[in-house]
Parts: structure tokens; sequence; C-alpha cells
């Protein structure tokens, strides 16, 4: 192969010649490029062909599929918008699910969020060595799969549950409480549970984001009059940390949205009286056991609305940190 | 003095810091790691406990006549069961190797042309892939579920196996860190006549390791806790997890052993993130989105 075919694209591009900007000649330039470059696409193909197969397409499907009445054995018929009205005026249950899913996500989104940045920025000043068994400490119940169980037995219901348990013995209360089955506890309980696990992938990028803030800065910092830590926080680390802070958004936010392993887990399925139904459950509900798949992906595309909005919402909102 | 310093904390002296504060935050800390802590600690206390201590009144955290029995006892109840307890050891590692390499090795391979070169349409890909982060699995689960069934992959591991080697995750994370590998090493790689394969085998591969065992902890986590799902239904390709649910609702009287298998199932994930951690927090250093 001779040299000048493999000169990566991204080395200086090559504009079009002089005098040939018809369209026609662009069109050609490209396919050349295209040739030239092809050994590029052979590598982003496999990954990128299973994207496109679950990942991309199935948003699209479902948006097709949430307009028709579709049962997986007859041949989709057309309903025009009926699913969503359906969705949004007569189901009740829905409703539910909405409410409780917002709750979900406006208090643990955020919360999580903070939590994050807060224990990777106290972590970050520790030892090295503390540093590394902390960072354990915190990210152990995000990657020990589905550990959060013990949550159950921990809120059982009779006076074994260690939480009954200390109740009781501390005079709180006289007789254990059912957690589960109160609808006044659930969702708070799911709600700390839910806590509990989302020091994931977010907060591994905060730590390492506070490791690569510049050090000079701080030090610069403190002779242009930051007189504490706080100061030092907003004005050097949190915009020196924007990518991170915002990737970290994402990761968070999406997460959010999507409660229902545990839910479905600790509170049951269905849970008493919704009290931990979420529109995931919901989606569930409808795509698993009645088998309405056009119902169904239209309460998918209803979440990956919701979803997709409050990630665009925030990012513009994270960009004016530190300003 | 001097031993006031070396009792400190912190790694450095900095500015802007007085003990006070430091002294308050770190027990603030403290505190919230114990919050982190006690719901694991309890479930490795629990998988020693016999029978008697898990149902005792006032409960106690930690045991006190550990023993082992709970082990055993796992073995002899699977050994009985209709599926042995190895085939779902089987079905979880099988499930987790297979999908955790081919993700590797899938989305480096796209990852290295996204982040070092700008052909056709490489800017649109990796846009859609970020937008990807921003919705849930469970939006794509019921075209998913039709796609299976169409290729005849429910009921077989490909069904949680290969959507995985497409997560978006992992590419986003692998292209970042690829975007600092210098330009000049894979142009004089080329200039030594090497392919783009080649470069992409033997020069960006080696220099990415830490990056591979972001990738590699974020599959295993996932791969390793999945049930199955509605994907599979035969029990002789059931996954720990599942066998896990089916001894929990046993109750009572497997209250040991469904703690002897939690330890069992969050005892790999945990030490492999010990294993891999500053190489990780290395990757991650890189994961921010730019503007």
């Amino acid at each position: 192969m001779q040299q000048t075919n493999t000169l990566p694209a991204s080395a200086g591009e090559p504009s079009p010649q002089k005098g040939v900007s018809t369209k026609h000649s662009k069109l050609r330039f490209n396919l050349k490029r295209m040739k030239n470059d092809k050994h590029l696409y052979v590598l982003i193909a496999p990954y990128m062909l299973l994207f496109f197969i679950f990942t991309v397409l199935p948003v699209v499907m479902s948006m097709l599929i949430s307009l028709t009445y579709f049962n997986m054995l007859e041949f989709p018929r057309w309903a025009g918008w009926s699913n969503y009205t359906r969705l949004l005026l007569d189901d009740d249950i829905f409703l539910i699910a909405l409410k409780n899913t917002l709750i979900f996500a406006v208090i643990t989104g955020p919360i999580s969020y903070i939590a994050c940045f807060v224990f990777a920025w106290l972590i970050n000043e520790l030892r090295p060595k503390v540093r590394a068994f902390m960072t354990l400490v915190f990210y152990a119940p995000s990657i020990s799969g589905n550990i959060y169980f013990v949550w159950q037995i921990m809120f059982s219901g009779d006076s074994y549950g260690i939480v009954n348990g200390f109740l009781m013995r501390t005079g709180f209360i006289n007789e254990p409480i059912l957690w589960f089955q109160n609808p006044k506890y659930t969702l708070m309980i799911i709600i700390i549970v839910q806590l509990w696990l989302s020091l994931g992938t977010s907060f591994l990028a905060f730590i390492a984001g506070l490791q690569t803030v510049d050090k000079t800065l701080f030090e610069a910092g403190a002779m242009d009059g930051i007189r504490n830590r706080w100061q030092e926080l907003w004005y050097i680390t949190l915009p020196s940390m924007r990518p991170q802070l915002m990737f970290g958004a994402v990761i968070q936010i999406t997460a959010s949205f999507a409660v229902a392993d545990v839910a479905m887990n600790l509170a049951g399925f269905p849970s008493v009286q919704y009290s931990a139904h979420t529109i995931v459950t919901h989606l569930i509900d409808y795509g698993t056991i009645r088998f309405e798949m056009g119902y169904a992906s239209a309460i998918a595309t209803v979440l990956f609305g919701i979803m997709l909005c409050s990630n665009l919402v925030i990012q513009k909102m994270l960009r004016r940190v530190g300003e | 003095m001097r031993l006031a310093l070396k009792f400190r904390l912190s790694g450095e002296k900095r500015i802007n810091r007085s003990w006070q504060v430091d002294l308050f935050l770190f027990l603030l800390l403290g505190l919230f790691g114990a919050f982190m802590a006690i719901p694991l600690i309890y479930a490795i206390n629990n998988a020693f406990k016999p029978l008697d201590e898990l149902f005792l009144f006032p409960p106690k955290i930690f045991v006190r006549n550990p023993t082992f029995n709970n082990f055993p006892d796992l073995f002899h109840l699977m050994a009985k069961s209709w599926v042995p307890f190895s085939r779902y050891i089987f079905n979880t590692v099988f499930i987790t190797l297979v999908g955790t390499v081919g993700h590797v090795i899938l989305a480096s391979a796209a990852a290295y042309p996204l982040a070092k070169y700008n052909f056709i349409g490489s800017k649109t890909l990796f846009s859609i892939v970020v937008l990807s982060l921003m919705f849930s699995s469970q939006v794509t689960a019921i075209p998913n579920y039709m796609t299976m069934s169409w290729l005849g992959w429910i009921d077989t591991y490909w069904a949680i196996i290969v959507p995985a080697f497409a997560f978006p995750l992992g590419l986003y994370l692998m292209k970042q860190f690829i975007e600092q590998i210098p330009m000049a090493l894979i142009e004089s790689a080329k200039i030594d006549g090497a392919s783009e394969y080649r470069v992409f085998w033997t020069i960006v591969m080696p220099l990415v390791k830490p990056a591979w065992f972001t990738l590699i902890i974020l599959l295993f986590q996932m791969l390793w806790a999945t049930d199955g799902g509605s994907f599979i239904y035969s029990e002789e390709l059931k996954t720990m997890h599942y066998a896990m649910g089916q001894i929990i609702q046993g109750g009572i009287a497997r209250a040991g052993i469904a703690a002897a298998v939690a330890l069992l199932l969050m005892s790999v994930p945990m030490a492999l993130f010990v294993i891999t951690q500053s190489q990780i927090i290395q990757t991650m250093a890189s994961s921010g989105m730019k503007e």
C-alpha cells in the first residue's frame, strides 16, 4: 500500500481543488475520502452495527410501535395517538407511577449527585492509602450486585429486623413496624437504598477529576485573595472539573429516573397501594405481563422524553457553574 | 507538633485549611462511611451466623460464634436441586467473561478511530453515543425483546451477551481516554509501514490498559448481577443471581444459606475493584464531557 493512501484524514483536511466546487465533485471527493478511510470504518463497524441494532433502532421502533395496537401475536394495528391519550388521561396508575418517579428523581438525583461530589472532594484530601480504602467503602455498594436485598433483612417487618430491633430497644416503638406493607415508609426506604447504591461511575469520575486539578492554581488563588476552602471550591475546583461534572450529571440523572429493580425487589411487584410503582415498573407490567406492546412503547417513549429533556436542561445549567 | 503531623489524615499540608474544619469534615465522612459500610458488614457477618443468631432478639450486626456451616449447607441444598449449583456458576461466569472480553475489544476498536481521526460521520456517530447515555436501557427493552425473538435468541446466552458488547458508556470512556495518546506515536508506527489494524492492536491497545480495567469493572458488575431477565426461562441457563433470589424466597430455614450466596456473589466484583482501583481512577480522569 502506498504511503499517501494511509495518511490520516485528520492530518489536515485536504480542501477541494480550486474551481471544482460543484455538488458532483464534492460527492466524489467525499467518496474518495471515505475510501481512503475504509480501515477506520472497518474498525468501528462491529460496535456501531450492534449499537444501532440494540440502542438506536429500538428508540425509533418504540416510537412507531407506540402508535399501534400490538400484542406480539397479531400484526400491529394502527392506533394513532390513542395510546398516549389513554396513558395521560385515563390511566390513574400511570399518574401514580409518574408522581413516584418524579419524587425519586427530584430527591435521589440531586442528592446523589451532590453526595458523589462532596464525598469525592473529602476523600481527595486524605492520604493515598486511606483514600483508596474510603473509595472502596463508598463505591462498594454500587458494584456488589443485588446485595441491596440485605436492606430487606434490615427493615424486616418482625422484631428480628435490625431496624425494628434497634427502635424497640431504644424505646421509640413498642411493636415492630411492617416497613414494606406501609405505603408511608416504602417510598422513603427505597430512596435511602437508592442513595446507598448511587455512588457509582460519577463518584469515580469525580475522584479522578479532583486529582487532575492543577495544584498551582490553589497557590495562585491564595495570592489573589481566596481565604478559605469554600471559596477555593467555588472559584477553582468546580470550574476546573466542569467536564467531569457534566459527565457525572448525565449518569446520575439517567439513573434517578430508572428506579425499578430496587423497588420491585424490596416493596414487591405490584407494591402495596402502588406505593413503589414507577414508570419503569409500569412499563414492565404492560410489556412483559400484559403484552400490550403498543401501550408499553408509549410508556417507554414518554420515559425517553423525560430523561432526555431533563438531561439537556441540566447540561445547560451546569455550563454556568463557577461563573 | 511532629506527633500531630504524623496523625494527620490528609496527604499534604495545604493552604486555606484549618484543623477544626478538617476534623469536622472528616468526622462527617466517617459517619457517612459507616452508613455505607454497615449493610455490607451486616451481610458479611450474616453469612457466618448460625441459625439461632440470625433470629435473635435484640438483633446484632456482628457474629458471636462464627460458623462456616452455611457454605456446605448451600452446596447440599443445591446438590438436591434439579439443576446443580455448578451450572448456575457456569452460566454467570460464561456470560460475564464473554460479554466483558467482547465489549472491551469491540468498544476499543470503535473508540480508536473516533478519538484519533476526523472522518465522514465520526462526529455524528459519537454524538449519538453521548445522547444514548442520557436514557436507560429500559427504554429500548420492548423492541429489543422483539429483535431477540426474531433472531431466535430468546432463551440463549446471546440475548444477554451481544447487547452488552455495544454498551455505550464503555465506548464513551474508552474514546475519551484514547484521545490523550499522542498522535506522533501513531504516525511514527505508520511510517514504519504498520496498517491501521496493526496500530490499533499493537500500539493503542497496550497503551490503554487502564481503560480496559474500567470497561471490565463496568461490564463485569453489570453482567455478574444479571438474573436473565425476561430473556432466559430455561432453568439450566439461569444465573447465580436468579438462584439467590430463589433461595431467599425459601424463607427462614434458608436465611443462612442466602447470606452465604450473597457473600460469594458480592466478593468477586469487590475483589476485582480492589485490584484495579488505581488504573480505573486514571481512566476516569479523562471522562469529562466537552462542551
